[in-house]
């Protein structure tokens, strides 16, 4: 097997966000630009507040100032940019009214829309990448590991959807309130507007800071967590070990070391998260006390003010002041908190982009390719020998060949396979078969033993088209394999593998995954020839008896039963059994070879057996070492040889 | 509930002073924020207030000068800081600390659970009630020190604010705050309520997501993409539509909170001007120096800038009861955690030493009398029926028998795996239970069938047996165990590293290596599970006549698959489905046992020239 990759879980790639953006909006352009817009009006409403507390401070002043009755009267209130507004507290309170109406309804549309299509689009992405997941090569599979793999679903999916749902409304929202506000402080004072770009400036050092070693530390804690998972995971693996050592207190020992470094990363990381908001929010806080004090020179020193509005403050006119200072500490104090909300995001966005592009990178890698165009096909035989395809399955195939010009011909399936002097490597580099030579006549038993590693299930990967060939040649029924459709290929070949892979629903629908148009008779019949059929009959709902977790409520020579059981429903003319008794005691096995001879009687089989007394019968034994067949023959050709087969068959080696 | 809640804060030990310091930071921090609008207030009104005098350090009427309130601001922003760090650190400390006690107890009682107790959870499921788990149990935790008491007592701070800042005005949150505590509280409960049944089904599709993964080689062997495509999406689009319903009630809670906060605006607003007008009188005066009218309303129950500092604390009151909402999503979330993490906890070690017990072994006599033996108090049918065996200190004992005929059951009774369910076993005459547990399996070796090396070194593995061991002893070890070749040709001897799981060893130097490491022990009783299976028969054989040779006094029980294995043993076992089919010598048996002929004959079919 060529090496594992491990993934790091390192920094996001470039253009992650572009491309994760253009996903989105290429799905959901509407329902985007209908969030925005509301985003904005929701925006504009909850703003909409200072400036009518201001408004309407000025209203009442203006109001005692020349007896007005604020609530009935309309009178000027105001006057900026050169406008002089004519109104009362009444009308304003109707505009505010109607302002925060909208601004609701706004808001309540965006956030629905919005978690709409945050889940419309998980779904989509979810089913997309599991989609093109299936469709990759096995190479995939054997390169990285499952936890890698599965963590992308677990853990990384989710990521983006915090990043969605939660960090990109609220990039955008400060964005929209820092711009707002931003403006509202210029059309008051540059000077003090001055001030709180100082302090932003502050707040983003004071980010990068504390938010990289935060980030740094979390990156630590994320592998020392990796380390205690590890320990735990050998422990429970290995617990009967402890208890049958007593070793209990030392491993707690060993363990405690580990968790203790665990615990030290973690404290850091969390105390630089924790620590970012009373920082932010006091730097805030910090800004309005300059802020105002600034104002007050302005004010009482009579430095000439510049703002977009034109506005000057008037020494001797308190009450203009006051609403030009009490509405530029509001918007201060808003900026700060927005800046402080949003710092809050930031490791969202950097989390959800580390994810998304660790999901881009699956959804880019090379599916599978099938170039065939050689069909398999049920054929059922006419009484003159003759036969045609049917569509009913009647345990004969044909190979349908479809030329360019559009006629079609047949080749009766027969199960003859050869491998011509095969070389493969996994890495393109160490030869892990070379100049291999298979003859597989229709109806012949053919074995592989040798060591772990010596190439056995390579074979096995190669007829089936798992990997491909580097040089040489397959061939069934003297057809190149690369001309036949892959999945068609896998059709016509049944595997019985050593790892027993059940999935999640009853044993009858385990069976199925053989043949999904099976019945439950048939199915029933393929357990008792795989010699299940006790076993499942004594377990509690029987054949209805839901299996979990991969079966593990199954002892794995049971597991082992169902999957030749699977493999007998499947009922393919050709059938390659890897260690698929190597968990069944010998006399079991020999009841399961009983039924496995009779359903492949006439069939070609590969048979790859730790055990040599299953391989005893076969009509051919390849011994394997090192990517190399070393001898060939007949169990009585070999034992008479009295070579490496011999030693193996008497014990005097041991297969490593 | 509350009972398991308690358990699991067991764990907080000697983080109970950071845990108990956390919030009275957190009250100063939450103090200081709620009094520092207030001040704000008095700070923007005196600031208006220099307009003849330009004082910054004095004033007329008595009330503190800007230049004070500045100081008194920065004041309080520093406490405020500080108590926001201090708590934030000592947040940290507190609940990482309790999650590192948490995970280091868990692994303790783990480790004295008895197989039985081991069997009812599966691996994974540990390695995620250890971390996920706990890591929602440590969130939780940092969050109640930190908040559960912040966020009311801001609540409460604020409120009082707004009656002593805007008098009868604190009126319109009195009796806004429960219409939106009512509002938030049913949000929580019907999205809870979906999203718990969700994430169980979520759950789910992330395991058939593994066994897709894992089982991909069949998924593509039968054509099946397809297939789990279809049944994939499928399940994803069920949980989008009660995702989607789920949703819908949280993006409730934006809107909610926007229409609070803008209700209680209009009102302040709209009453706030009201009572301005009604309740005082505007003063003006000309500005002698600019001929300006000025002036203000004053002698009313509230004033312009108390006006917007009740703008201010409505905001608060409003987010801190959204911080309780959050709380208590969190708290509810944590719930399944604490659940899962006490299950464990609560999980009684089914065997525990005896009050009184015995500290030694004296031989390696072996007695089963009339043993029947279920896993599970309700599990229909016994492992083992009536089991009568009788061993002789020295004997050499083989056990033979097909899968599930519980071969591996036997013996998982004599070190006190296991507790009989009728009958009795003894060891050297006295009933196992009566010994103290260490030293009855320190007496019984146990090679197990699934072999394991630890990550470490082979010294490492081997001292396993024997702490005190010395480098003569081990090389002993491994010569009975004929792993002394391996050891030999790494370059490293007994100092080569092992790696996770002993994956850089085959099959059959691990099962060497784990009999030299039993035979550390130097026990009274050895049982080999089926542990010489990948052996070669030539090695097989000299181990056996090893431990015969160097270890006579000791009892020697062996599980095997070939007979080769036990030929030659003082005493056969045959099991069939639980039950002693019979026993005898290997001529015998094979003389009148058909289940042992069978065995036989098929391993020595053809030309088996043995």
């Amino acid at each position: 097997m060529p090496p594992v990759r491990i993934r790091e879980r390192g920094r996001a790639r470039k253009g992650t966000m572009k491309t994760l953006l253009k996903r989105l909006f290429k799905l959901y352009p509407a329902q985007l630009i209908v969030s925005l817009i509301c985003l904005v009006f929701n925006v504009f409403g909850n703003l909409s507040s200072s400036v009518f507390v201001s408004l309407a401070t000025n209203a009442l002043t203006q109001a005692g100032k020349d007896s007005f009755n604020p609530f009935v009267d309309v009178y000027p209130i105001s006057s900026t940019f050169g406008f002089t507004i004519y109104s009362n507290v009444s009308y304003l309170l109707i505009i505010l009214g109607s302002i925060y109406l909208v601004g609701i309804l706004a808001s309540w549309t965006w956030n629905r829309t919005m978690a709409i299509v945050t889940q419309k689009f998980m779904n989509d992405f979810r089913k997309a990448m599991f989609s093109h997941m299936e469709d990759l090569p096995i190479k995939y599979f054997d390169t990285h590991a499952h936890g890698s793999i599965m963590s992308l679903y677990t853990n990384d999916i989710d990521t983006i959807r915090q990043f969605i749902s939660q960090a990109l409304p609220s990039l955008i929202q400060t964005g929209l309130v820092s711009i707002f506000v931003f403006f509202i402080m210029l059309s008051t004072s540059v000077w003090m507007t001055l001030v709180v770009v100082v302090g932003f400036i502050i707040m983003v050092g004071v980010v990068k800071g504390l938010g990289g070693k935060s980030s740094k530390y979390f990156i630590k804690q994320q592998a020392a967590l990796g380390q205690v998972e590890g320990s735990i995971e050998e422990s429970i693996k290995g617990l009967k070990v402890i208890k049958v050592f007593t070793h209990e207190q030392k491993s707690a020992e060993e363990f405690d070391t580990l968790n203790e470094e665990l615990r030290d990363y973690a404290t850091t990381a969390n105390i630089h998260g924790n620590v970012m908001m009373p920082v932010m929010g006091n730097i805030g806080n910090f800004l309005y006390i300059l802020c105002g004090l600034m104002g007050a020179f302005i004010y009482v020193f009579g430095w000439k003010n510049l703002s977009f509005s034109g506005y000057e403050p008037i020494k001797g006119d308190p009450a203009r002041f006051a609403g030009m200072i009490a509405l530029f500490l509001m918007m201060s104090r808003m900026f700060a908190n927005n800046v402080n909300q949003f710092s809050q995001q930031i490791i969202f966005i950097v989390m959800g982009m580390a994810g998304a592009s660790r999901c881009l990178e699956l959804m880019d890698e090379k599916a599978e390719k099938d170039e065939g165009y050689v069909y398999l096909c049920n054929i059922k035989y006419n009484e003159d020998g003759s036969f045609e395809e049917t569509d009913e399955h009647t345990r004969n195939y044909a190979w349908k060949y479809r030329h360019k010009d559009g006629t079609i011909e047949y080749r009766e399936l027969k199960g003859d396979i050869v491998l011509d002097k095969v070389d493969f490597s996994y890495d393109g580099k160490r030869l892990v078969l070379e100049d291999v030579s298979i003859y597989a006549h229709p109806g012949q038993k053919i074995a592989f033993v040798g060591a772990t590693g010596a190439g056995k299930t390579t074979i096995t990967n190669l007829i089936n088209r798992f990997y491909d060939i580097a040089d040489g040649k397959i061939r069934y029924d003297g057809i190149n394999i690369n001309k036949i459709k892959k999945a068609d290929l896998r059709r016509s070949l049944g595997i019985v593998l050593q790892d027993t892979n059940l999935f999640s629903g009853t044993v009858m629908e385990n069976i199925r995954y053989g043949r999904l148009d099976a019945t439950d008779e048939e199915c029933i019949e393929a357990a008792k020839i795989a010699n299940a059929h006790d076993f499942i009959s004594r377990l509690p709902e029987g054949y209805d008896t839901m299996l979990s977790g991969d079966g593990s409520n199954l002892s794995q020579g049971q597991r082992q039963l169902l999957s030749i059981a699977r493999a007998a429903v499947a009922d393919a003319p050709v059938m390659i059994l890897d260690e698929a008794t190597s968990s069944i005691d010998t006399r079991t096995e020999r009841l399961v070879q009983k039924g496995t001879d009779q359903l492949m009687e006439g069939r070609t089989v590969f048979v790859i057996a730790h055990r040599l007394s299953t391989v005893q019968n076969s009509d051919a034994i390849m011994v394997l070492d090192h990517g190399h067949i070393i001898e060939r023959g007949t169990h009585d050709d070999l034992i008479k040889q009295k070579g490496v087969y011999y030693n193996l068959y008497t014990g005097a080696f041991e297969l490593e | 509930m509350l009972k398991k809640i308690k358990l699991i804060l067991k764990s907080v030990r000697e983080y109970k002073k950071y845990a108990l310091i956390t919030p009275l930071f957190m009250i100063g921090e939450a103090a200081m924020e709620c009094a520092m609008p207030f001040i704000m207030g008095l700070f923007v009104d005196e600031i208006k207030l220099l307009n003849n005098s330009g004082d910054f350090f004095h004033t007329s009427d008595g009330s503190i000068p800007v230049f004070y309130l500045a100081l008194m601001l920065l004041g309080m922003a520093i406490i405020s800081l500080l108590c926001g760090i201090f708590g934030g650190i000592y947040a940290s400390k507190a609940s990482v600390g309790m999650a590192a006690n948490l995970r280091s107890d868990l692994y303790k009682k783990l480790t004295n659970f008895s197989f039985e107790n081991i069997d009812k959870f599966s691996t994974s499921s540990l390695v995620t009630r250890m971390t996920t788990d706990i890591n929602n149990v440590q969130m939780a935790f940092q969050m109640m020190i930190r908040i559960v008491i912040r966020a009311p007592l801001m609540l409460i701070f604020s409120a009082v604010m707004t009656f002593v800042g805007g008098g009868m005005m604190g009126f319109i949150f009195v009796g806004l705050i429960p219409i939106v505590a009512f509002g938030l509280l049913l949000i929580i409960r019907h999205a809870m309520k979906l999203f718990m049944s969700i994430f169980k089904r979520y759950d789910k599709l992330n395991e058939s997501i593994q066994e897709n993964v894992s089982g991909i080689r069949v998924v593509k062997s039968y054509v099946r993409e397809d297939f789990e495509k279809e049944k994939f999406a499928k399940a994803s689009d069920a949980i989008t539509t009660d995702f989607v319903k789920a949703e819908k009630i949280v993006a409730l809670n934006n809107p909610l909170m926007n229409t609070a906060i803008h209700v209680s605006n209009i009102l302040i607003i709209g009453l706030g001007s009201l009572l301005i007008y009604k309740s005082g009188h505007f003063e003006t005066k000309i500005d002698p120096a600019t001929g300006h009218i000025v002036g203000d309303w004053v002698g009313g129950q509230l004033t312009l800038g108390q006006l917007s500092a009740l703008i201010t604390y409505g905001i608060q009151i409003l987010m801190s009861l959204m911080m309780i909402s959050m709380i208590m999503v969190m708290i509810a979330m944590s719930i399944e955690s604490i659940k899962r993490i006490s299950e464990v906890l609560e999980e009684e070690p089914t065997i525990v030493n005896p009050p009184v017990s015995l500290n030694n072994v004296v031989n390696g006599d072996v007695d089963f009398n009339n043993v029947s033996f279920k896993y599970k108090k309700n599990a229909e049918r016994n492992a083992l029926n009536n089991i009568d065996i009788h061993i002789k200190s020295g004997q050499f004992i083989g056990i033979l028998g097909s899968t599930g005929s519980g071969k591996t059951s036997v013996i998982n009774l004599i070190s006190r795996l296991y507790d009989v369910s009728e009958g009795e076993v003894l060891v050297a005459g006295h009933n196992v239970k009566e010994y103290d547990l260490e030293t009855l399996r320190d007496n019984v070796a146990v090679v197990l069938q699934k072999n394991f090396l630890f990550s470490g070194t082979i010294e490492s593995n081997l001292k396993w047996g024997n702490l005190n061991a010395s480098e003569e002893d081990m090389w002993k070890a491994c010569r009975i165990a004929q792993a002394e070749e391996i050891v030999k040709a790494k370059p490293e001897g007994l100092q080569s590293k092992v790696e996770q799981g002993g994956a850089n060893f085959s099959g059959g130097q691990k099962q060497r290596l784990c009999i030299a490491r039993a035979i550390l022990k130097n026990p009274k009783i050895m049982i080999l599970d089926d542990s010489t299976s990948a052996v070669d028969t030539k090695t097989d054989r000299l181990i056996r006549r090893g431990l015969k040779n160097d270890l006579p006094e000791m009892t020697k029980i062996v599980i095997a698959q070939r007979i080769s294995s036990i030929e030659d043993a003082d005493q056969i076992i045959i099991l069939d489905n639980g039950h002693v089919d019979a026993i005898g010598t290997h001529e015998e048996l094979l003389k009148n046992n058909h289940i042992y002929q069978e065995v036989y004959y098929t391993q020595n079919r053809v030309g088996g020239d043995k």
